[in-house]
């Protein structure tokens, strides 16, 4: 099993999904029931594979390197290879992925959006999740390249057949937006190869490589990093498409969109753009922190002008992804695995917020919060769930919110030596603040949607009901993760941390005493 | 008596490798047999004359196949006729390239009444110039390889004679073409002129030698204008939209994949054994028609209505990413021409593949109207499906196999490491965003506009012809994005055998 796992233990789940759509392809649109069959055995077999996986990493108990390497040959000529591989801190993101998926397809058994057609709906699905799983597993900048834009076509098709009245919009920016980034953050690597000069795109080996790029280069290079990641993360001025994208996507759309994709951004940072180019990191850091709590503000403020239900949670996306960027801006250990913890975090909190305003959807045809009222009397398991739900997502102690707010808060106490306190001290001032602006909003839209009477017009609509089996078949892992990891957090950082220390910390530390460059030179 | 005339005028027959020239006499070869066909049959003949065009195809493969076993360059005429793994390459991909064009005609031309013998005769002469171009090192051979794939063009252009717009694409084609065919026949006076031998390889030894002599300027200027016109670089495109729409659609995707190749066929053997010393004044010149192509083919793209008008731009603006690595061919070296072999070859596959659901598509519709695919994936999804994968191949998205080609692009021009590199990296980065919006329209109309009231929906009934066009292209198009090595395995290396 171990030898099996070590050879096989990531390419398969990565590939599954895409085997799985392509047997649907073969099987006429009609048989609905069977194509439904198919993508919840597939998703599931690869949330299995990835329970095994999880197994055997802990066995290992080499959280801090790269587990279930595989290295062949790819793309010879340009030195690109196939290489996978997880550690503490791809493997929460990969997991929390594997999860997330078939819990959407349970999700949407009983409701496919209108056009319905759920043959197409769950081969984008399943499309999407190679994508999604593979971008967490690649070593090798092209292959994650590749993978990084896998997710885009079955994201805009989701969006722009199934989405909402203003979905082609919506779906197009979505798509340009990230292209744009995508395409310069595909010349700032192959900008990285010829500069370093090493001949590879080895992930692992690209750090000591690109120690001798001369700092002005590493800049620019690291400046289009910046906006492929940036982008997707969605960091402030680049965070236009989301709002539109999340509020016109179908429900299950949104929740991956949420959960994973955004992830792929700031995943990108940490794995990415931080150990190869430390030095440019630190150049960066100040005006990347300055971003993070100006989304932070700016998204608790947007969220505070919403009629919106869905809206609403897609700027409070904008704000949690501040407190993430910003932890990683400090560019510290604790920073960054405040960061990873966040990641997780929100992507169980908000996916199952937008899981939540789905289903208000469904059962009352609109999200505008001025219509809606009484959840709790009309759907009152849903109502108090909606209730948990705002609590963890306003950053509650013991839930799991709290922990990827409150150390990235801390950690811009203390920022990496490089960098200026002060300056972090006053963005720390600012992210406290915007954790006050997140209570305001989230209490607020609990007071319009839950407490209170049912409208008139919803008062005894019949279609108004409490949640279904399928509903609470998706929910209750969410609901769980989201006590366990604030009640133990120490079940995630503990393998974040090695990982973290192991690829990010030993670099930068020797930023400042250019021990990184001495090391490189001396070879 | 006649066998004393070459002693007479002093004529020695040249060697002759007749393996050398294999491809070039069995297409010659088929295409006779197709007119003498006709001769004889009348119409009879004409069920069978597709599929012997085809069959001719692929045996004028065989002998490529064993000239690249045999594995040596070979050299004729005093090197004017050169066979060497750049030539295999491309003769291989035009003739799979005519193959899959006459794929797309079968139904095409039997079901409109045109002349089939005429019409796979001209073809098979069309691809035979084509054939001729990859192995010519010489002026001459360059020139009479030129018309010999421009003329029949020309004509099959014309061939729905009933329709206006097809005389005007015929006659627009000819004309401008001849008008490029001028300037680029002075601009090579002038480089014979200083050099004295029409020879590929003497011309480079006299460039290096006078590379600042105005005549010289200007004789590389002129033949590089000449072939922009053939490959539609800005501004010398205007043709093409015309062109292509008024043309038969299969004979369309003729002109925008292989004569378009065969321009950058002979602008990569003049920039590397023409005047390799001369990259000061092609650089620059290159560098200009990339950027310009790319961003004007893309911005007009953008207001196209009619899907051939929309691919004629869009083919505008990929010639501009087949000419960036031109532009930096000085500094890089035979990269650069791996570079636009690689898209070449990637782009022949996606195109020809969009343009056999075009024509699978107007079959049904009977129009090139973007509105007329609204709503095709609620009636034809596997047709939608494979324009989806080919229009995004298009737009350089992974996995499909455009983005390799991009990526090659922007490997070879950064590699340069220089401003105009840089420069040219940006610019092709920001027009691969632009690209990609009128490329989603198309996707946009097939996926999430309704289908309008009055069309026919039941589904789509594509000839195996087409199934097999359709089939060939999208698998490569896969192949290509997501397992590159199978082009590398080609491209990569030295390939031009220079002097």
């Amino acid at each position: 099993m171990e030898s099996f796992l070590n050879d096989w233990g990531l390419s398969i789940p990565t590939f599954l999904p895409i085997i799985g759509a392509a047997v649907m392809m073969l099987i006429p649109k009609d048989r609905e029931q069977l194509h439904k069959l198919i993508a919840l055995a597939t998703t599931v077999a690869v949330a299995v594979f990835g329970l095994l996986l999880l197994i055997q990493f802990v066995d290992n108990d080499n959280y801090g390197a790269l587990n279930f390497v595989v290295d062949k040959g790819w793309i010879d000529v340009i030195d690109s290879r196939y290489i996978l591989g997880v550690d503490g801190i791809s493997l929460p993101l990969m997991l929390m992925t594997m999860l997330i998926v078939p819990l959407c397809v349970i999700y949407s058994w009983n409701h496919f959006p209108e056009p319905h057609n759920p043959k197409a709906f769950l081969m984008l699905i399943l499309i999407l999740e190679t994508g999604m799983i593979g971008t967490f597993a690649a070593q090798d900048l092209i292959l994650f390249f590749v993978f990084f834009e896998v997710v885009l076509l079955p994201m805009y098709f989701m969006i722009g057949v199934w989405g909402g009245e203003n979905r082609r919009y919506a779906a197009i920016k979505f798509f340009l937006f990230t292209l744009f980034g995508s395409a310069l953050m595909l010349v700032s690597f192959l900008a990285l190869y010829f500069l370093a000069d090493a001949g590879t795109f080895d992930m692992r080996l690209l750090p000591e490589a690109a120690a001798g790029i001369a700092k002005s280069s590493q800049v620019w290079v690291f400046g289009g990093m910046f906006l492929g990641f940036g982008v997707k993360v969605p960091i402030f001025p680049f965070h236009t498409w989301l709002p539109d994208a999340h509020t016109e996507a179908p429900t299950v759309g949104s929740v991956i969109l949420a959960a994973v994709l955004l992830k792929l951004g700031t995943y990108g940072f940490v794995r990415i753009a931080i150990p190869i180019l430390p030095e440019a990191a630190a150049e960066w850091a100040p005006f990347i922190g300055l971003l993070a709590v100006i989304g932070i503000i700016y998204g608790a403020l947007g969220c505070l002008a919403q009629r919106d239900l869905k809206r609403l949670v897609a700027f409070s996306s904008v704000a949690h992804m501040g407190f993430v960027m910003l932890g990683i801006s400090t560019l510290t250990d604790f920073g960054i695995n405040a960061a990873v913890f966040g990641m997780v975090a929100h992507g169980l909190i908000t996916g199952m917020l937008f899981f939540l305003a789905g289903s208000v959807k469904e059962r009352y045809h609109t999200l505008d919060m001025s219509r809606l009222g009484g959840l709790l009397v009309q759907a009152p398991r849903m109502g108090w769930i909606l209730g948990f739900c705002a609590m963890a997502s306003l950053g509650l102690p013991g839930l799991a919110g709290f922990w990827g707010e409150f150390p990235a808060i801390l950690a811009s106490y203390n920022p990496a030596e490089v960098l200026a306190e002060e300056t972090f001290r006053s963005y720390m001032v600012i992210a406290a603040l915007g954790t006050v602006l997140a209570a305001g909003y989230l209490l607020w839209m609990l007071q319009k949607t839950a407490f209170g009477n049912p409208r008139e017009e919803f008062a005894n609509d019949p279609n108004v009901h409490d949640a279904t089996v399928s509903e609470y078949l998706a929910w209750a892992p969410l609901l769980i993760l989201i006590v366990v990891l604030g009640v133990y957090p120490q079940l995630l950082f503990g393998a974040t941390d090695p990982a973290v220390v192991n690829s990010i910390s030993e670099c930068l530390d020797s930023v400042t005493s250019g021990a990184c460059f001495d090391a490189a030179a001396g070879k | 008596m006649l066998s004393s005339l070459p002693s007479i005028v002093g004529f020695v027959r040249p060697d002759i490798d007749w393996h050398a020239v294999a491809p070039e006499l069995t297409l010659l070869g088929v295409g006779a047999v197709i007119t003498l066909l006709d001769i004889v049959l009348l119409e009879r003949g004409r069920a069978y004359t597709s599929a012997l065009a085809g069959i001719g195809l692929l045996v004028a493969l065989i002998p490529i196949v064993t000239l690249a076993a045999a594995g040596d360059t070979r050299e004729m005429f005093g090197g004017a006729f050169v066979v060497d793994d750049f030539a295999l390459i491309l003769k291989a991909m035009f003739i799979v390239v005519a193959y899959i064009v006459v794929l797309l005609s079968t139904n095409y031309i039997a079901e409109g009444d045109y002349w089939e013998n005429e019409y796979y005769g001209l073809l098979l002469a069309s691809v035979m110039g084509m054939v001729l171009m990859a192995s010519a090192r010489d002026l001459v051979t360059i020139f009479v390889a030129l018309e010999l794939l421009s003329i029949p063009a020309y004509l099959m252009a014309a061939w729905r004679k009933a329709d206006p717009r097809s005389n005007e694409a015929g006659l627009k084609y000819y004309l401008m073409g001849v008008f490029a065919s001028a300037i680029m026949l002075y601009g090579m006076s002038l480089l014979f002129g200083l050099a004295g031998d029409t020879r590929l390889s003497e011309i480079s030894a006299t460039v290096a030698q006078e590379g600042s002599n105005p005549v010289v300027i200007l004789g590389i200027i002129f033949v590089i204008v000449g072939f922009a016109f053939k490959v539609s670089g800005f501004p010398f495109h205007t043709w093409a939209p015309d062109t292509y729409e008024g043309s038969p659609t299969p004979v369309t995707a003729f002109l925008a994949v292989a004569s378009k190749a065969a321009g950058f066929v002979a602008l990569m053997q003049l920039v590397y054994v023409g005047f390799p010393d001369a990259q000061d004044i092609y650089q620059p010149l290159l560098w200009i028609l990339a950027v310009g192509s790319m961003t004007a083919g893309n911005l007009i793209a953008l207001r196209q209505e009619n899907i051939v008008r929309l691919m004629a731009y869009s083919g505008v603006s990929q010639a501009g990413f087949m000419l960036a690595p031109l532009a930096v061919a000085g500094d890089i070296g035979g990269e650069a021409l791996s570079a636009v072999i690689t898209y070449v070859l990637i782009y022949a596959a996606m195109n020809l593949g969009a343009f056999a659901v075009i024509i699978a598509v107007a079959r049904r519709t009977a129009s090139g109207e973007i509105r007329s695919y609204a709503g095709l994936f609620k009636y034809a999804p596997g047709m939608t499906v494979l324009m989806t994968i080919f229009l995004f191949s298009l737009a350089g998205i992974p996995p499909l196999g455009g983005w390799f080609a991009k990526f090659a692009v922007f490997r070879a021009v950064l590699e340069a490491d220089t401003g105009w590199g840089y420069s040219l990296a940006v610019i092709a980065a920001v027009n691969s965003v632009i690209a990609l919006f009128y490329y989603a329209k198309v996707a946009r109309m097939m996926w999430f506009e309704d289908v309008p009231e009055e069309a026919d929906t039941t589904s789509l009934r594509v000839p195996p012809s087409l199934v097999a066009a359709l089939g060939l292209t999208a698998a490569a198009t896969l192949l290509f994005g997501i397992y590159p090595s199978v082009i590398t395995h080609f491209t990569d290396g030295t390939l031009i055998a220079l002097p």
